[in-house]
């Protein structure tokens, strides 16, 4: 069975067994809708420092959310031994760790998607006008969460303190993805609007990097 | 005493002597900076800790990729005692840095791309040795942990080139970098790195010792307990 395949079919079942439950969704949204509310109280931003300060909120919101909902993607499945059973299945240990991967994005960029009218109205900050673009941005800047985030689950998941533990061992590898994606996203949202290549460039490279990374390691990651 | 330990004794010596070389030099044959003044002297000991740092921490990586080919313990014992070390010479840099920046720039600490960026190394690295005291299994613990280390040493460039275009858009803080340096400077710099060098590996093999004997202490224990419950069955 080839590799797409295979992430397929995790996909499907992380997808299914994610909209019966609607656990991560929930919680998370409800996470990230608390950030921005908190981050309001104590930093009381004029209508100016919002547009400076959003974006970089607007990412640590989604940094945390994501290394808090990235923990079950594999914690999950050595409830019941589930890795093991997958494991077993005659694929590519990397087509797992794809398919776990692309429902990490799906999520986290659903979240993204509902979070971010809620963000443009309580801020006062004009997404629409540029929305084609930021939506590029998100989808590379959350791709190289989710690959990372996924990654690292199935570090975490095999030590104790898990839960604790991911957000330590992701939140300092992502710098290089929040520095870019805020840089990305305060350009569009700023007057003009302009599209940072450089940043955008430097997305790019994190996600191919980290990509190529957890292909060539995932054999490791999902070992006994 | 076996040759082994003669050995040892005469590369400590040799290590110790060099230190000592070093820090007269540092203190006493490179001439005095015209406007930073005896401060700038700090410079000996901040810079070549860095570069040492950066060495240790690539002695990790390489530690790494050879437990995951090999999966033999010692790559692993000596990955984990070149972290240590490496993390204790960043230290030394993040904390002689401040000293050095409060007389010359009149602030502790800037979020300069250097600064922010050795930061950062010292922060995944920290995760890293903290993710081991995690994992109770020796196997796994090396296993687990080699893939992270590697994941981690694979975004130091990325972690160095973002910092560096974020703060290249900012004011920039006024360091040293530019100018040539006087050719003494230059001869002790390197004499404080060899220095440094050697501290760094009697440290790791020190460290790497420790490693090995307490993997034995732990084989032991695991047999003694073996026997024990064995004993037990024959009892009952």
């Amino acid at each position: 069975m080839s590799i797409a395949r295979a992430a397929a079919i995790v996909l499907a079942k992380e997808l299914r067994l994610e909209f019966r439950s609607r656990e991560l969704l929930t919680t998370t949204l409800v996470f990230v809708l608390m950030v921005i509310v908190l981050f309001s109280f104590s930093f009381d931003p004029t209508s100016e420092e919002s547009k400076r300060f959003g974006p970089g909120l607007l990412w640590i919101a989604f940094l945390f959310a994501g290394s808090l909902m990235l923990n079950p993607s594999f914690a999950r499945e050595q409830a019941n031994d589930t890795l093991y059973a997958l494991r077993l299945a005659p694929v590519e240990p990397f087509g797992i760790l794809l398919g776990k991967i692309l429902a990490n994005l799906a999520f986290l960029l659903l979240t993204e998607l509902l979070l971010l009218p809620v963000f443009a109205v309580l801020y006062n900050v004009a997404v629409l006008p540029v929305l084609g673009r930021l939506v590029v941005v998100l989808l590379l800047g959350t791709l190289g969460l989710a690959v990372t985030g996924t990654s690292f689950s199935a570090i975490s998941a095999q030590a104790r303190m898990r839960e604790l533990l991911l957000p330590l061992l992701l939140l300092p590898v992502l710098t290089p993805v929040l520095i870019a994606s805020v840089e990305c996203t305060a350009g569009l949202l700023g007057d003009p609007a302009e599209l940072r290549m450089n940043w955008l460039n430097v997305l790019i490279a994190f996600d191919v990097i980290f990509l190529a990374a957890s292909y060539l390691l995932c054999d490791t990651l999902l070992e006994e | 005493m076996n040759s082994a330990e003669k050995r040892d004794r005469a590369v400590t010596l040799a290590v110790a002597v060099l230190v000592m070389i070093a820090g007269y030099a540092a203190l006493f044959v490179a001439p005095e900076e015209r406007t930073m003044r005896a401060i700038q002297r700090i410079f000996y000991f901040h810079v070549p800790s860095a570069w040492t740092a950066f060495t240790a921490f690539f002695i990790v990586f390489i530690c790494n990729i050879v437990y995951l080919v090999r999966r033999e313990l010692k790559w692993d014992w000596l990955g984990v005692s070149a972290a240590e070390v490496g993390l204790a010479f960043c230290t030394a840099v993040l904390v002689t840095g401040p000293i050095w920046a409060k007389p010359v720039w009149g602030i502790w600490w800037t979020w300069d791309a250097r600064l922010t960026s050795t930061f950062v190394l010292w922060l995944m690295y920290v995760s890293y040795l903290l993710l081991r005291t995690l994992l109770p299994d020796p196997e796994k613990r090396a296993r687990i942990s080699a893939a992270f280390g590697i994941f981690a040493f694979l975004d130091v460039p990325l972690v160095y080139f973002s910092i560096w275009l974020w703060r290249t858009q900012h004011p920039q803080p006024v360091i040293g970098g530019g100018g040539s340096l006087d050719p003494t400077m230059w001869k002790v710099l390197m004499t404080c790195w060899a220095a440094l060098l050697g501290v760094m590996i009697l440290m790791v093999r020190q460290r790497y010792r420790l490693e090995q004997l307490r993997h034995e202490a732990e084989e032991l224990a695991h047999a003694a307990e073996a026997r024990a419950s064995a004993s037990g069955g024959e009892l009952a």
